[in-house]
């Protein structure tokens, strides 16, 4: 099932890109290049070739891992993404975890006291988180936490007077590894504004799942047996309910995960986040087909890969649910 | 006499809903003894099942209510016992099964965390121990394997495996009493005589008490020692399971017994008693049976009868033909239920 899905959206992207108005040479030699400049430069990328026969070499290139060259930098895609992908990795997982803890929660507690105020202005909050701008809201987070409070850095991924050395460019990892709890605690606060605005709509969603979950799994006869038996509230809640609830929630928490690693260029612009994202919005700005058609389909790759995981978490958690 | 295991005087549980207070269960009065087999019967809706829910603390939060009453169970009134209190009783003292054992047990957990779970919430003993014990309560329902089975889903069991599970797990701590809500009414017949068989075992055997609520006088037959009729929110009959058998005193219980089909029954039409259920709360003045009753007469249309004692022991009926002299309904021609 995966290895389709990703020739075809490497398909796809290969079009798609072409489609747009723009020749890569012209972009990067600039407006004033003479004609035969642009034509060299054309043929030495290779763009004057049949669509199938780029396509090929593309595809070819891929099954031998290699994700080609940035045309406008020169250096091989799969060194370059990786800093970019590791700064997302770091920021979507982060809002992730806030999403699903606060989201989770919420949902759980509302469901259980249901019709409560805490209920009504959780519900009212969730509504309020998805239909929120995300960048409206990151300005708004920049303007009271940084710039009125003081509490948290504006932007970027870590304080420029204090550089982290890279290791695996995860920093949270990196300044862990090297001991550098100062540097860490930065990492941390730099990441605390964009994490929060990014994780807004999938914790509203998340949320409101979990609710809806809770409450139809709450009203089953197997809930009514453990309250028989002399299960305390919070064990049926958090026990008994939860692990049926969860598995709808689940599919909820995977696609958002996706959407965020592929989505996030906004915040990342915001926050000036040096992610995937910025990396190939910047490429589509130089027609940089490879970074572009490579960019994208490693989002998708890891999109299918982590519903590849949700689909495994199905099976781990409902012995209903087999898979051969 | 001694002191009875289970005493319920007056019991009044409501629902409130939009359209507002619906009385479900009206003044409920009545005992079990320790070890009995106490069988409550009635149609879908007359509050049978409600009655139990309030004894377990069960009403669904919010809308149901125990409005009056006391329920009494080892000089204890669990109307006002605290939710502590009654988290330590239920499973333990007081134990249920319910109608529907596909859907009562966790789809998710092992048969053998959910047994463990029931023994160690009210016991202090190992997980291992408690495991040993779980496998004991499953050859004990008559479950062969065991060992085996305490590791199976139960979607791995069928519905009378599924019961019998159910029923181990309501046995695990020997609770005093049981609640069975129908619990054989959604199985096969030849496996609702083998559970039925189980439940009368571990009566005889532990000395638990069951409280058997159905619709299913056969059910009664087989199993009850005594038995109380509801009809809308009310006991409208209560007496030994030969006394209402041989000599039903309110018409309500005749037509419940006139509508068991025979089998070596001529073939005739199977008789149903007219009309439907008052809607809760609706009738105001007046024998709620009356609708429906083929002796009424003036008096139930304008009085509420009470509970009469019709002169033979414990057997009481809420029906003014048991005041008139040489009362009941089978003085009269239309009841022909000669059974038992």
């Amino acid at each position: 099932m995966i290895i389709p899905v990703l020739f075809g959206m490497s398909l796809v992207v290969f079009f798609m890109i072409r489609a747009i108005p723009g020749n890569p040479a012209q972009v990067i030699l600039g407006q004033k290049a003479t004609k035969e400049a642009v034509a060299a430069l054309t043929h030495k990328l290779g763009l004057d070739e049949p669509w199938y026969v780029q396509y090929v070499k593309y595809i070819g290139g891929l099954l031998r891992g290699d994700l080609g060259e940035s045309i406008r930098t020169g250096a091989p895609i799969a060194e370059e993404i990786w800093p970019y992908l590791a700064a997302t990795l770091e920021l979507s997982l982060a809002a992730m975890l806030i999403a699903v803890v606060i989201g989770v929660n919420a949902g759980i507690i509302s469901a259980w006291f249901q019709h409560s105020w805490f209920d009504y202005i959780a519900m009212v909050l969730a509504l309020i988180g998805v239909s929120m701008p995300i960048f409206w809201l990151g300005l708004m987070e920049q303007w009271l936490f940084s710039i009125q409070l003081d509490w948290l850095p504006t932007s970027g991924r870590e304080d420029v007077r204090n550089p982290i050395e890279p290791i695996t460019h995860l920093y949270l990892i990196d300044t862990l590894l090297s001991g550098n709890t100062e540097q860490f605690w930065q990492v941390v606060q730099h990441l605390v504004l964009p994490s929060m605005a990014l994780a807004t709509i999938p914790m509203a969603i998340i949320a409101r799942m979990t609710r809806s979950s809770m409450l139809e799994v709450m009203k089953s006869d197997y809930i009514r047996t453990a309250r028989a038996k002399g299960v305390s509230m919070f064990w049926v809640v958090y026990k008994h309910s939860l692990k049926n609830a969860i598995i709808p929630v689940l599919t909820v928490i995977g696609l958002q995960t996706g959407l965020l690693l592929g989505g996030a260029i906004l915040t990342e612009t915001i926050f000036s986040w040096p992610g995937i994202g910025r990396y190939i919005y910047d490429a589509i700005g130089y027609r940089d087909y490879p970074v572009i058609q490579s960019g994208i389909l490693i989002i998708a790759a890891i999109f299918i890969f982590i519903n590849l995981i949700v689909d495994l978490l199905y099976a781990a958690i409902d012995p209903r649910i087999k898979y051969n | 006499m001694e002191a009875p295991l289970l005493e319920v005087r007056g019991l009044r549980t409501s629902f409130f809903t939009d359209d507002g207070e619906i009385p479900a269960v009206d003044g409920v009065d009545f005992s079990a003894r320790e070890g009995e087999v106490l069988g409550i019967v009635g149609e879908s809706g007359c509050g049978k099942s409600v009655t139990s829910l309030s004894i377990m603390g069960l009403l669904p939060k919010g809308i149901g209510k125990v409005v009056g009453g006391e329920i009494w169970f080892k000089g204890e009134n669990l109307v006002e016992a605290s939710e502590r209190r009654m988290k330590q009783i239920r499973g333990n003292e007081i134990a249920m099964i319910f109608q529907e054992p596909m859907t009562s047990l966790n789809p998710l957990f092992t048969i053998g965390d959910q047994l463990v779970e029931a023994i160690r919430l009210h016991t202090k003993i190992r997980k291992k121990e408690a495991r040993a014990r779980a496998a004991e309560m499953l050859k004990l329902v008559g479950l062969p394997r065991a060992e085996q089975m305490l590791d199976e889903y139960p979607h791995q069991l069928s519905g009378g495996m599924r019961q019998r599970v159910m029923i181990a797990m309501a046995m695990a701590c020997q609770p005093a009493l049981l609640i069975a809500d129908e619990p054989t009414t959604a199985l096969d017949v030849t496996i609702q005589a083998q559970i039925l068989a189980l439940m009368k075992e571990l009566n005889r055997t532990f000395g638990t008490a069951i409280m058997m609520i159905t619709h299913d006088l056969g059910v009664v037959a087989e199993i009850c020692d005594r038995v109380i009729v509801m009809y809308a929110g009310q006991i409208v009959e209560e007496g030994s399971v030969q006394a209402i058998f041989r000599r039903p005193q309110h018409p309500y219980t005749a037509g419940l017994i006139r509508s068991i089909p025979d089998i070596r029954g001529k073939k005739e039409r199977l008789y149903s008693i007219p009309g439907q259920v008052p809607k809760p709360g609706s009738v105001r003045c007046g024998c709620r049976f009356a609708e429906r009753c083929e002796y009424v007469f003036d008096r139930c249309r304008q009085e509420d009868p009470q509970l009469y004692e019709t002169g033979e022991q414990g057997h009481r009926t809420r029906c003014f033909l048991a005041l008139e002299k040489g009362g009941g309904v089978d003085e009269r021609p239309v009841a022909r239920s000669e059974r038992a």
